[in-house]
């Protein structure tokens, strides 16, 4: 089983983040949860979601404290939150800023794998907004590969219809331009 | 079709399968999703239901107890503080005999506030003549929704399906969701056996005397009665349809054990997988799940506890100046057989506190090591304060 922490902040739509990532599991046979951070939640405020991806059925309906990879939708949230809280040594950090693996290494002092792609740029580009949430998913997938990046054609038409090209386009440029640093 | 849905979605998904005729809710705090899904579906045309949106959790259940009047299939949605307030209305529902379905969303009760998951206010109602199910996860929500119409219709009482706030309530996971086509050939349209008619007119809720009250009361009985002989053979046509069935209980390793938890909602789910790694270590470890809680199935709780050493109960209640309201009713059922395991009741999870797979093994680890219960109720994590 994977766990993934998603670091955003209200409105930036980390939720939908773990919605297409677990549907993009299922069309793969997988089992997937997502969930928000429980309680009330403001615009703009930091918020956590979480994802559990698994090969088998999911029976643990408890929050997620050790994650093996957190993601980080909003470049500012480093300094904000303690983004690696009880992310496992040898997990993986991936973070939506134009630093290097090797600066946020310096920042965050985490030893694992941390990779880095300037998502709010490309979502600028491909989408006209600065909401990293799908493109980042392209990141995901190249870091941490729980599911196939065709794996969410589906979910993203559903979702976003006519606005689905654009969207898998900037995730496949996160992909793409992923920056990796293997552990320390 | 798999989709990958909120526990409230389910709910709501259900809810326009069942072709429900009339929603009534009040959208604000602490009410969930559920409400908003039908109010969009309602007006998006994939359901064709009346939704009355009211002043409050009292008029919501109010205005669909004359709606149900009218022979017509209801549901509403609340939590927590709704629920309590629409206390006088549960036993309206029940003594009228009207089969409501309502979804009730498990949220702790004020002050303090507190929207996260507790079973206090559901368990609360327990004396009103309500059947109630809890449910584990999304589809399991989704098909009890269903057989709460087919067993409510069948026996004339409402009923609650109950669920976990946020670990059910707003947690994403594939729900198989039915063909209508499907859904319709186990939940046909509602003939009520009676409802108000222009045509024929009459009075429902006059002055009731002593010398009928009784009979009617004890109506409700059997009927409660009914509901616990039905729910089998109800699951037996959903199963052939859908292949799928969850039983008034499941017990799950229990013929062996010494040891036996008793769990209800999310805790369960999380339990199973605590159980399947103590049988690994060889640990002689069972899981009863309890689904229907009213009617309670006495007969079936005692067969399947009787025999281990000990039963660990874990409530996410409490019954102030009593103990955890699960563990008092299985103490109930086991008190007149002879020789039957001590209740061990463990209070874990209140006001949304999280039952980690830890929490459960280390209940289960206190219940083995120590020869009889340390207290009535024992509550775990407490912090000092």
């Amino acid at each position: 089983m994977i766990e993934i922490r998603w670091h955003g902040r209200g409105g930036q739509g980390a939720v939908t983040s773990v919605e297409m990532l677990a549907l993009a599991a299922i069309e793969e046979g997988k089992y997937a949860q997502g969930f928000p951070s429980f309680g009330p939640e403001r615009r703009g405020a930091p918020v956590a979601a979480f994802n559990r991806v698994d090969d088998k059925q999911i029976k643990v309906r408890s929050g997620i404290y050790k994650p093996d990879v957190v993601v980080v939708l909003d470049p500012s949230l480093v300094a904000l939150v303690n983004v690696t809280e009880g992310l496992k040594e040898g997990g993986t950090l991936i973070v939506n800023t134009v630093l290097s693996p090797e600066d946020v290494r310096e920042r965050t002092k985490f030893k694992g794998t941390i990779a880095t792609v300037d998502a709010t740029h490309i979502a600028r580009e491909e989408l006209g907004v600065p909401i990293t949430n799908t493109t980042m998913l392209g990141a995901v997938i190249k870091a941490v590969n729980p599911v196939k990046v065709e794996s969410l054609n589906a979910p993203l038409k559903e979702r976003f219809g006519r606005l689905a090209p654009r969207n898998m386009k900037a995730l496949k440029r996160a992909h793409d331009e992923l920056n990796l640093s293997t552990a320390a | 079709m798999k989709r990958v849905v909120e526990g409230s979605q389910a709910v709501a998904e259900a809810v326009r399968l069942a072709r429900v005729g009339v929603i009534s809710a009040y959208p604000i705090t602490p009410q969930t999703h559920i409400v908003e899904f039908l109010s969009e579906y309602c007006a998006n045309g994939s359901l064709k239901a009346r939704f009355m949106r009211v002043e409050s959790e009292h008029s919501a259940l109010a205005a669909l107890i004359g709606t149900a009047s009218t022979g017509v299939r209801a549901f509403t949605a609340t939590s927590g503080q709704g629920l309590a307030l629409m206390h006088e209305l549960l036993h309206w529902t029940s003594g009228a005999r009207l089969p409501i379905v309502m979804a009730e969303v498990n949220r702790a009760l004020a002050p303090g506030w507190n929207i996260w998951v507790d079973q206090t206010d559901s368990l609360a109602q327990r004396d009103t003549g309500w059947i109630q199910l809890y449910c584990e996860n999304g589809q399991e929500v989704l098909d009890t929704v269903l057989q709460a119409y087919r067993l409510g219709e069948l026996v004339n009482l409402p009923v609650m399906v109950v669920l976990d706030a946020f670990f059910l309530s707003h947690t994403y996971e594939p729900v198989d969701v039915p063909e209508q086509e499907t859904v319709d050939s186990f939940l046909p349209p509602y003939e009520p056996k009676f409802q108000l008619d222009p045509k024929d007119p009459c009075a429902f809720g006059s002055l009731v005397t002593p010398n009928i009250y009784m009979e009617m009361r004890h109506s409700i009985a059997q009927a409660m009665d009914d509901a616990l002989r039905c729910f089998p053979y109800i699951e037996d046509e959903f199963e052939k349809i859908f292949d799928r069935r969850y039983g008034t209980v499941e017990a799950l390793y229990c013929d062996d054990a010494d040891i036996i938890l008793v769990t209800t909602g999310t805790i369960t789910s999380t339990s199973r997988q605590v159980v399947n790694e103590l049988r690994a270590e060889g640990e002689k470890v069972g899981l009863m799940k309890l689904k229907l809680f009213r009617p309670f199935p006495v007969h079936h709780v005692r067969s399947v506890l009787i025999s281990a050493k000990k039963i660990a109960v874990i409530d996410r209640n409490f019954s102030f100046g009593a103990g955890g309201i699960f563990a008092q009713e299985i103490r109930a059922a086991l008190c007149n057989e002879p020789g039957h395991p001590p209740v061990y009741g463990y209070i874990a999870g209140i006001g949304g506190r999280d039952v980690t797979t830890d929490v459960i093994g280390e209940i289960y680890r206190r219940t083995k090591n120590s020869e009889a219960p340390e207290a009535e109720s024992i509550w775990m994590g407490l912090q000092e304060v």
